[in-house]
């Protein structure tokens, strides 16, 4: 098990948290809640060891289309990247709606 | 009960496919819910993450407070796909601790009827004697909430209720299965590891089903309701076990007439799962609907 820890700039205040997912095989949870102030956190804890380029590669994409000053949690059971990103704009959706 | 068919089959909303939190949900009262303990609390596990396993926010134990039919009611529902819906310290906790809650309000003249929505393979085995202990503490839960108030088991699949939680089950009011879902103490895998595969092949599914599966279960009188995998019929069937109050008298308190049933069954011979359903016709004043 990992934890990885990631700051992204953000500016556009989030007013609703949202949790999706589940950690089971494959698949992961997302935290999503507002934090204020000029960036965005994001905390990792995965079951898979070693992959901190492919995470930061991941929430660099998804950064690139959300500015919300948002704290993330993940809690990952091995989900692939493209999984990864869907539980994430699923979270964007929920928090959002 | 009814099976769906045709185009009700198709149109019909899946239960099993829905996670721990929406199963709570589509149980209790629209409007009504209210998630207690729910992720944002970040109640995890301390155990798991020193063990190298990945925790989750509300540990795979979902905590809803609301009514059912307008009455109040508190469901506790185990997530399957997280750690096989393992009963934990923490997840232990919150059940124990919505049960006795609930317990409590009965006991002060506001009746709160508990549904289990169990997917478990019991015992969390990384938080072994906490999981253990957890699950006697549920189980006391259990027999003090019945006596004043419905406590019901759902099943619906397809992780299914075994380990120590099959006790709590069997302890419950009133169970209510779809054939999807299997009951039983110990798993078929373990069954096959502890006596080997001439014993029992864990890899034959009609014949796991056969035997563990909610229609055997509820022919053979230990399920009280079986219905589709189904949110209404599901939904249904809790509704009209809670409408029947807390029961008389209780599986687990009819001693006797399982020891008669032991008793009678010829062990001779090898006895298949139709011949078990035929001998052991539903307990009296329980008619097959």
């Amino acid at each position: 098990m990992e934890r990885l820890e990631f700051e992204f700039p953000a500016k556009r205040t989030i007013s609703q948290r949202a949790h999706v997912g589940v950690v089971g095989s494959n698949d992961l949870e997302v935290l999503l809640e507002p934090l204020g102030g000029d960036h965005a956190q994001v905390t990792v804890v995965t079951s898979v060891d070693g992959f901190r380029d492919q995470w930061s590669a991941v929430l660099q994409r998804f950064f690139s289309t959300y500015d919300g000053t948002a704290r993330i949690q993940i809690h990952d059971a091995g989900a692939t990247p493209g999984s990864v990103l869907l539980r994430l704009r699923q979270a964007v959706e929920v928090s959002e709606a | 009960m009814s099976r769906l068919q045709g185009i009700d089959f198709i149109h019909r909303k899946s239960f099993i496919e829905l996670n721990a939190r929406a199963r709570a949900k589509a149980l209790l009262d629209e409007g009504s819910d209210r998630e207690l303990l729910g992720p944002f609390e970040r109640i995890e596990s301390p155990w798991l993450p020193m063990q190298g396993v990945t925790p989750q926010s509300e540990d795979g134990c979902v905590v809803m407070k609301g009514t059912i039919d307008g009455a109040p009611a508190v469901v506790v529902a185990l997530e399957g796909a997280f750690q096989g819906g393992s009963l934990g310290e923490v997840s232990g906790a919150k059940m124990v601790a919505a049960l006795d809650l609930a317990a409590m309000d009965s006991q002060a003249g506001k009746p709160t009827s508990a549904v289990l929505l169990m997917e478990t393979g019991g015992v969390r085995l990384q938080e072994a004697n906490l999981g253990l202990a957890v699950v006697a503490e549920i189980f006391a839960s259990v027999l003090t909430l019945r006596r004043h108030s419905p406590v019901v088991t759902v099943i619906a699949g397809t992780v299914g209720c075994f380990g120590g939680m099959s006790l709590a089950a069997a302890a419950s009011s009133y169970v209510v299965m779809t054939p999807e879902a299997r009951l039983g103490l110990n798993g078929p895998e373990v069954i096959e590891q502890e006596s080997g595969v001439e014993e029992f092949d864990a890899s034959d599914r009609a014949l796991v089903w056969a035997i563990h599966g909610g229609t055997q279960r509820y022919a053979t009188g230990l399920a009280d309701v079986l219905v589709d995998d189904d949110v209404a019929q599901v939904s249904r069937g809790v509704r009209e076990c809670i409408g029947k109050g807390p029961r008389t008298e209780h599986r687990s308190e009819q001693v006797a007439l399982y020891r008669e049933r032991i008793a009678e069954l010829d062990t001779s011979q090898q006895f298949d799962p139709a011949s078990l359903s035929a001998a052991w016709v539903r307990a009296p004043g329980e008619e097959k609907q």
